[in-house]
């Protein structure tokens, strides 16, 4: 088992988009539709510069969450139970054209023909120009079955990430 | 400030779910899904109360509605969400938001090569920032070989191989041909062709055409090398420079080997179109002329040049000859004008597009295309030109396709740039029976003692 119990694991993997929530310098929350990328430890997503606002936000305030709300966004089995995941993240941004490239076979895994545009990467050259946002979970809340009426299972992973 | 009802509606009738967003007491946010209503009329939506700690009524909160559709060869597709931001307050057993701001994205209704053009200069800023905290530029990036093409556009080179080669073969077919000086035509008239290329991006990023453009596509909008930060215009302006010396000294290298001045002044007036067809004071794009002028250029002037270098004297056949190149180049400028209408429109740039309503866009494309195989076909028919060239008319259902094409699709970018495509197929493709006319005919004329007719 990794560090997060293997049924939010297997949410982590199977999901094909999860809610990133930030908050802004008005102390508001933000959402982005972003793909969850999960390497075994942490959980990365990836934003072109050109929809660079949200790492702003992040390096004004690194506490963010994920959720993963719609079951049926996955390949093949519908997902069993909704997530969402809170914790810490921070921006990876060192060479914006290689630096994410690392989470490619993540990502392509999930979205095929992602490998298609990148070969093809000079039709939109400032898509490819991209941070990876790395969160380390912190607290992880669990919906059986996706009904968010009934409480969630709460795992608290302060100790674990440490 | 209340969220637009149609919106509301929309969010209604095209998600499954809500995903309420709140920072929790250690400043995290919290994000729960749950089940939505909306009243449209009153400006509201439900929301069904999930387990847990929730927000205090009064609240500002943050609601999401996203949705993909899994597609297990690709990923997904059908990528929408609807954002909105508003006070939660109690509503009996349920929750109740009224919204005072959204933010949306369809992209189905805004294609995501469109939405990322809308937010280039949100990449400028983040490049810059980057730069500042890393304290060294950060600029966006191509690999050489890409950048190059990107920035020459030299796909496009065929609009000059095919007028070119024409010249050639209708010199070839008058007994007179030289590979060395047909290799140095092509080189010379290609190179201006990439300066006139690289010069235009430079005009258009200056007079904010580039900008304007959020519907660019791979056949029209330009390079963008400038705009997107990966060539500066210095950079580009040097590259012209450059590419205009190598163009203009092969072409004054030919004129000194053949009769000089009809050469030199055929030359002076290509390159001529080719740097006022946007820069200032002329920009004779901006004034509706920027189709003949590529007509012209891309036409009889490198058709004739090509034929003169050769054979040192002009032809009124090899006029005739650029005469359908000349309109179906001119036409693949016309139809990439479509979907940059509205950036050039505001970039003030009155291409005829810009110009005529659709049906007169239309109406036009069909006229001209009509013209073209009526020249193919008067032209055989009566000599003008080699009765072999007749094969041309067999693109015909190519400019059908087309012009099917954008009376379907005139206002729908992404959708045109096929048509678009078909449309630089049939000038190819038109100009290489033209062409492939006129070998046969050079091959009956060597190899027949006595040519019948319809090779002739």
């Amino acid at each position: 088992m990794g560090l997060l119990p293997d049924p939010i694991e297997e949410v982590l993997n199977a999901a094909l988009v999860c809610e990133l929530s930030v908050v802004n310098a008005e102390s508001r929350p933000v959402t982005h539709p972003m793909i969850p990328l999960f390497d075994g430890e942490k959980i990365y997503m990836t934003s072109s510069a050109l929809f660079s606002r949200k790492l702003d936000h992040i390096r004004a305030n690194p506490k963010v969450a994920i959720s993963i709300s719609d079951l049926g966004a996955a390949h093949g089995d519908a997902m069993l139970r909704r997530v969402t995941v809170q914790g810490d993240a921070r921006i990876l941004e060192d060479d914006p054209h290689t630096t994410w490239e690392r989470i490619l076979p993540l990502w392509t895994a999930k979205e095929p023909i992602v490998q298609a545009f990148y070969e093809q990467r000079v039709a939109l050259p400032l898509f490819w120009e991209r941070a990876l946002i790395e969160l380390t979970p912190r607290r992880v809340l669990v919906w059986e079955g996706g009904d968010t009426s009934r409480a969630p299972e709460i795992v608290e992973l302060e100790e674990a990430s440490r | 400030m209340r969220v637009d009802a149609a919106l509301l509606t929309e969010v209604r009738d095209r998600f499954e779910h809500a995903v309420l967003v709140f920072l929790d007491t250690e400043g995290y946010p919290m994000s729960v899904a749950t089940a939505y209503s909306v009243d449209p009329d009153r400006g509201v939506i439900g929301l069904d109360r999930p387990a847990g700690k929730l927000p205090a009524s009064g609240s500002e909160v943050n609601v999401i509605f996203s949705h993909i559709r899994p597609q297990p060869e690709m990923g997904y597709d059908e990528r929408r969400y609807v954002q909105l931001w508003g006070r939660l307050t109690e509503a009996g057993d349920r929750l109740e938001l009224a919204p005072d701001r959204a933010h949306t994205w369809d992209e189905q209704k805004v294609p995501f090569f469109q939405y990322s053009e809308k937010t280039v200069p949100q990449a400028h800023r983040y490049m810059e920032e980057l730069s500042e905290r890393q304290g060294r530029r950060v600029k966006p990036r191509l690999s050489f070989g890409w950048l190059a093409l990107r920035t020459t556009r030299a796909p496009f080179l065929s609009a000059t191989i095919i007028p070119v080669v024409l010249g050639i073969a209708v010199a070839a077919h008058h007994g007179t041909w030289d590979l060395g000086l047909a290799l140095m035509t092509v080189l010379a008239a290609s190179f201006i062709h990439l300066a006139l290329n690289v010069a235009n991006d430079v005009f258009d990023t200056l007079s904010g055409a580039d900008a304007a453009n959020t519907t660019p596509t791979k056949f029209s909008g330009g390079s963008r090398v400038a705009h997107y930060g990966l060539v500066s215009l210095k950079g580009l302006a040097l590259l012209s420079a450059l590419l205009y010396a190598a163009g203009i000294g092969i072409g004054l290298y030919l004129a000194l080997v053949t009769d000089f001045w009809p050469l030199f002044w055929l030359g002076v007036a290509g390159v001529a179109i080719s740097i006022i067809y946007t820069a200032p004071p002329f920009r004779l794009v901006h004034r509706g002329l920027g189709e003949i002028s590529v007509g012209l250029g891309f036409g009889p002037i490198m058709v004739l040049g090509a034929y003169f270098v050769q054979t040192e004297r002009f032809a009124w056949e090899a006029g005739f000859a650029s005469i359908p190149v000349a309109i179906l180049i001119a036409l693949i400028l016309y139809v990439n004008e479509i979907p940059d209408r509205r950036g050039d429109a505001a970039a003030g740039k009155r291409t005829l597009p810009v110009r005529w309503s659709r049906e007169a866009v239309v109406t036009a494309y069909i006229a001209a295309v009509a013209l073209t195989y009526a020249a193919i076909a008067g032209g055989a028919a009566f000599g003008i030109i080699p009765r072999p060239t007749i094969l041309a008319l067999a693109t015909i259902p190519l400019a059908v396709k087309v012009a099917r094409g954008l009376r379907e699709h005139y206002d729908s970018p992404y959708t045109l740039m096929t048509f678009m495509g078909v449309n630089i197929q049939l000038h190819a493709l038109t100009g290489g029976l033209l062409i492939l006319g006129y070998l046969i005919a050079i091959w009956a004329d060597r190899l027949m003692d006595s040519v019948p007719i319809f090779l002739r």
